[in-house]
């Protein structure tokens, strides 16, 4: 099974929305794109399901050009952000109907409905309107719908983000079991780093309009290609600043430098960018690739388990995240402890250095 | 007991609202009680009657046949000004610089004063010199709804959709414009079809807004005066006198105070006994 994105360009009117993509999913499976508002992660699921035509370009689905395929013919299903139903069908006939618009048997219809919703925990639920079910629960009937038909193309359109959190935890937990044993291919939209992270699978960094990387996503997390995919994969954003290599030591100020790791030996001398996540960047002194930094403290805030302060480095703020609570002044001056080991060096056309 | 004394200040409060609640409801329809019970003379003489008028009222031929009319015509416009409504609502477009013209084109009969309407359409149906009743004379048609009933007929029913349909449209308009585009891409990617797109997505997500749109025609159309007055004057003989035309001859023509009265109540508990009725019927199934 395979999706692929051929130089495909998406403009309306004189703006345009998707520059030219490549894109090749190869083996089905669960893939992520991941990017902010307006990155085109609708676009790009519009135009696999077939509800937008591209401007230029191709898209091959298992070997087949699909460029012009209308929706209906592409055997593709698809879950909004917002819970979509029929508003006066029950449970049962709104999971039914796609399988009822294919004039499918009715003996068919039912013992895939039943097993469907056994799957999504729908059972007892069957027989009542979508309007006398719970947000989770509307989500869930529209994802046996999107399942019921056994499509070859799932998409899921940031489906979590109506939903409250408790529920959104509990849905995103099952989406592995749910999809596990099905072949076809889901591309799920998120614009949560952490749910791209819980999700595993493959990841495309979208950043307006372009994808600028796609791989696994534990190994896209790790070495982004550059700066851009490093930033829309963090959360908070990654901490950046141009620093210059000389010798065996980094600069980034006159108050700030660390010594060069051994790994990071065959950097030649010059300007790089740093690239730190927030939770590499500790208030407590740690482990010996800690290099302590001072900072004045602009905001903090605090969560049950965590602290992330935000500080100043130069003229930039920093964001620091760590385990515990521990208050500190605004306006103080601190240190910071900076796990160097985990720095991002990205080149002067913002590409990371390959170690 | 010095709680409740403190307590006291709130009429002060809710005092504008009776006031304002007394002179315009309550005292008029207490007048309208007062002479329904008794006969008039002149000199202001009254004499107790009891339920004399409403017992004449309710037996007499004249107020049945009124009310039939009523009920009629309303049907009638119900039956045209609904579907009519919502089919123009949903051609309409639902983006681009023609949305605000069609508005504004749909908005402009509800912006005509009600006598000029039925001013406008009295001469636009006159068959020998207006544009609409000549039209149609010269098509074979023998129009005069000054002389035949059912050209009478046909000209109130007309002008009332001309008048209204542009109500329900914008009604319906604001409840199709409000379904998410999701739900759009939902039944394409499923394959349905445009009319299972009307019948089971739009229309249900319209049914609060169709359900104002019913209220609000049945309402002002059971209770139309102005527009049939002027263009008809309630005849050819009485074939259009609907119930408030026929209440005002009573009451201003004939001056007969008690019946009027009366009949005035009767037609006010009807109103409220069949809005009550629609309301509680359409909203059903949404209180499950």
């Amino acid at each position: 099974m395979s999706l692929e994105f051929k130089n495909i360009v998406k403009r309306v009117d004189s703006e345009t929305h998707i520059y030219a993509t490549d894109l090749k999913i190869e083996d089905g499976g669960f893939n992520i794109l991941l990017g902010t508002t307006l990155s085109g992660k609708t676009t790009l699921l519009h135009l696999m399901a077939g509800l937008d035509k591209p401007t230029s370009g191709e898209l091959w689905f298992n070997g087949k050009n699909v460029t012009g395929v209308p929706a209906q013919k592409r055997n593709v299903s698809m879950v909004h952000q917002q819970f979509i139903n029929y508003p006066n069908f029950t449970v049962f006939e709104n999971i039914a109907s796609p399988l009822r618009i294919s004039r499918m048997p009715s003996p068919e219809i039912n013992s895939r409905v039943q097993k469907v919703s056994e799957l999504l925990k729908l059972t007892p639920l069957l027989q009542r309107n979508p309007s006398e079910l719970s947000g989770g629960q509307q989500q869930r009937t529209a994802l046996a719908r999107a399942l019921v038909k056994d499509a070859d193309l799932v998409l899921l359109d940031e489906p979590l983000a109506n939903l409250d959190f408790k529920l959104r935890e509990e849905l995103r937990d099952e989406l592995p079991r749910i999809f596990g044993d099905r072949h076809c291919t889901v591309v799920y939209a998120t614009s949560e780093p952490s749910e791209a992270l819980l999700l595993g699978g493959h990841t495309a960094t979208l950043h307006e309009g372009r994808v600028t990387q796609f791989g696994e996503t534990s190994k896209i997390y790790r070495h982004p290609k550059d700066l851009q995919s490093a930033k829309v994969f963090s959360d908070p954003p990654i901490n950046s600043a141009k620093i210059e290599k000389q010798g065996g030591t980094f600069t980034l100020n006159e108050a700030i430098s660390w010594p060069v790791l051994e790994k990071h030996n065959t950097m030649r001398d010059g300007t790089y960018t740093v690239g730190i996540r927030p939770h590499h960047i500790s208030t407590l002194a740690g482990s010996e690739n800690m290099t302590s930094i001072k900072g004045k403290v602009v905001t903090t805030e605090f969560s049950g388990s965590e602290s992330t302060v935000h500080f100043g480095v130069g003229d930039q703020t920093w964001v620091s995240q760590s385990r515990g609570i521990h208050p500190i002044e605004i306006g103080a001056t601190t240190d910071f402890y900076l796990d160097i080991s985990r720095c991002l060096y990205f080149d002067t056309n913002n590409e990371l250095v390959s170690l | 007991m010095s709680r409740k004394t403190t307590n006291q200040k709130a009429w002060l409060f809710v005092l504008p609202v009776v006031v304002l609640v007394a002179f315009n409801a309550l005292i008029p329809l207490m007048t309208v009680v007062n002479y329904s019970v008794q006969e008039t003379f002149g000199n202001n003489v009254f004499f107790f009657e009891g339920v004399k008028w409403f017992e004449e009222v309710l037996h007499s031929e004249r107020f049945h046949a009124s009310l039939l009319r009523q009920l009629t015509f309303t049907s009638i416009i119900l039956i045209i000004e609904i579907p009519l409504g919502v089919a123009i609502a949903l051609t309409m477009p639902r983006k681009g610089p023609w949305v605000s013209v069609c508005l504004v084109l749909m908005a402009l009969p509800l912006l005509i004063p009600w006598n000029v309407v039925g001013a406008m359409w009295n001469i636009f149906a006159l068959p020998d010199i207006g544009l609409l009743g000549k039209t149609l004379n010269s098509m074979g048609f023998d129009y005069d709804y000054t002389q035949q009933p059912l050209s009478a007929w046909f000209t109130v029913i007309l002008m009332d959709v001309w008048h209204w349909t542009s109500l329900v449209v914008l009604l319906a308009y604001a409840g199709v414009s409000s379904i998410p585009e999701a739900y759009y891409q939902a039944a394409k990617i499923d394959g349905a079809s445009s009319w299972a797109i009307i019948r089971y997505i739009e229309l249900p997500k319209m049914k609060r807004v169709l359900t104002i749109a019913i209220l609000l025609r049945f309402m002002d159309s059971f209770m139309i005066y102005t527009e049939p007055f002027v263009l008809t004057g309630g005849g050819p003989g009485n074939t259009t006198t609907f119930l408030s035309i026929d209440l005002v001859k009573i009451a201003l023509g004939q001056f007969d105070l008690g019946p009027a009265a009366a009949m005035s109540l009767i037609y006010f508990m009807i109103i409220l006994l069949l809005c009550w009725l629609f309301y509680t019927l359409m909203m059903k199934d949404e209180e499950k």
